[in-house]
């Protein structure tokens, strides 16, 4: 790879090759965010220990 | 265990509720009935596509019976029974399975002679069809079973069932519908055919453990 | 080994383990993979075939290969559950399955965009993109299983048989698939079969798989710390750990 303008547009690929790592970058992204915010809003709930629906046991 | 009691004994209560049995054949014949009005009646796409729409009719006819597999047992609590009687659980699986397929599954590939002619599909070829279907319906029996196993508690499992057990049941369609395809164009087809015996065995031997692991859970709860 | 394997199994001990090396795991993956990707993307050459398009391969094929490998590590799980009645290893099996099923999907996504410049469609029945198909399927039964069960316990006991049933269809389904693919199409040289990729190409490939996996082990802990305090979340320690936070 020589110059920047060829990375953009990857030798006329740009067009899938950017998208596919664009869909990987967010999944991934979401996959990784997505257990903190669960584990912090499992904790808040326990908090509160209100046990609120028919929880399973 | 009397193996030839057991078999009469679901055999009856089979045939007590054959009103119940009527709508896995009646599925069939819908569905098969239906591609011509979608696909247009033309013979010759009609004649390629007979197999194909027979087999995947059968796949879905056949998961639309597992369901009441062991509902009903499960309901009036003779599964349980089962459960504790001191014959191998795996062994009354088997048999359940084989005469719950009698009961469908073997409606499905005689029906299937007749809608195979409906749709142009060559009488030359009928026989490795049948052979075909003959083998591949009771590894679906056997693959419904453990999806009916899995699920014999939950309520409304009537949608679950399919989910689970369509992606196991792609290698039994593509080599009934492979050799049904092959038989129809004259061409050999004697290795899809025997890929379906092989995968009847393998069904045979290990889906009881499968299904009587999973009755255990079911019932566990 | 036995007494850490059992000591693992405890949850509140292997809870803090998780809270402390996840994001060492994290933070690696992080490194690992922005390393494969400078190689894939800047320094490897162009192919003489598919010009750049082929540096999809960097994200499709660690993907695909994460697919794969987390279906096994749930079946394993799911036999160990079973047989030692490990409520953990249940766990591992329910927090890997939406991993698995997310590189799935990947996987999918990313080959249908490389396959749209190489055969201008964006789906190919081609044979590994098909049995990838059917993998995601298997997927999604388990995830609708595990979550069919009013009882978390009966849940896992049942997906995880579903699980063990999987991976045995995997194979089968793999090979069936392959076989239907030479009958009607012929086999697509997706881009393994050549030999001859120089090892600027297929370092940064290593590279992201490394990376792929060290994400995993990063983010199956952490997902597995959320499976663990939802089934424990009315024991003592549980209850502890909240009062301390």
């Amino acid at each position: 790879m020589s110059s920047w303008h060829e990375f953009l547009t990857m030798g006329g690929y740009g067009a899938y090759v950017w998208p596919s790592y664009a869909i990987v970058l967010v999944v991934m992204v979401i996959n990784a965010v997505l257990p903190g915010r669960r584990q912090h809003a499992l904790l808040k709930q326990l908090r509160r220990r209100v046990p609120n629906d028919r929880e399973r046991q | 265990m009397n193996i030839a009691a057991l078999v009469q004994r679901d055999l009856r209560l089979a045939y007590r509720r054959r009103g119940e049995l009527a709508t896995p054949v009646i599925f069939f014949i819908i569905v098969t009935a239906l591609f011509p009005l979608a696909v247009g009646s033309e013979p010759a796409l009609l004649r390629r596509l007979a197999p194909g729409v027979i087999w995947v009719a059968a796949l879905l006819a056949s998961l639309i019976g597992q369901d009441s597999l062991f509902k009903s047992d499960y309901e009036d609590g003779s599964l349980e029974q089962t459960l504790l009687s001191p014959a191998p659980l795996e062994g009354l699986v088997l048999l359940r399975v084989f005469t719950h397929w009698l009961v469908t599954g073997l409606p499905l590939v005689i029906l299937a002679v007749l809608l195979a002619l409906m749709l142009g599909y060559p009488t030359g070829a009928m026989g490795v069809l049948v052979l075909g279907l003959l083998l591949g319906t009771p590894v679906l029996s056997f693959l419904g079973a453990i999806g009916a196993s899995l699920t014999v508690g939950l309520r409304r499992s009537g949608m679950l069932l399919p989910i689970l057990v369509l992606p196991l049941t792609v290698p039994v369609l593509i080599f009934g519908a492979a050799a049904g395809e092959r038989a129809a164009l004259g061409e050999p087809a004697a290795a899809p055919v025997y890929f379906l015996a092989a995968m009847l065995v393998l069904a045979v031997t290990l889906a009881p453990f499968a299904i009587a692991g999973g009755l255990r859970i079911s019932l566990e709860s | 080994m036995f007494v850490w394997f059992h000591k693992l199994a405890s949850p509140p001990y292997f809870y803090r383990l998780a809270e402390r090396i996840a994001p060492w795991f994290g933070w690696l993956s992080l490194i690992v993979m922005l390393a494969g990707l400078y190689g894939g993307l800047w320094l490897a050459p162009p192919d003489y075939q598919q010009g750049d398009g082929f540096r999809i391969m960097y994200v499709h094929v660690p993907s695909a290969w994460m697919s794969l490998f987390i279906y096994v590590v749930m079946a394993v799980a799911a036999a160990i559950g079973l047989i030692w009645r490990m409520k953990l290893a249940h766990a591992v099996s329910a927090a890997a399955a939406p991993l698995g099923a997310s590189f799935t999907f990947l996987a999918l996504a990313t080959g249908s965009l490389w396959g749209k410049p190489m055969w201008g469609t964006y789906w190919v029945w081609d044979a590994r993109l098909t049995s990838e198909l059917v993998l995601l399927f298997l997927y999604l039964g388990y995830l609708a299983l595990n979550h069919a069960f009013e009882d978390q316990r009966t849940g896992d006991r049942a997906s995880a048989i579903l699980a063990l049933v999987g991976i045995v269809n995997v194979p089968i389904i793999h090979y069936s698939v392959k076989w239907w693919n030479t009958l009607h199409q012929g086999p697509t040289v997706f881009f393994g079969a050549r030999a001859d990729i120089p090892p600027s190409m297929y370092i940064p490939l290593f590279i992201m798989i490394i990376g792929f996996m060290l994400y995993f082990a990063a983010f199956i802990l952490k997902r597995l710390q959320v499976e663990v305090l939802q089934r424990e979340r009315h024991t003592a320690w549980v209850r502890e750990l909240v009062e301390r936070s």
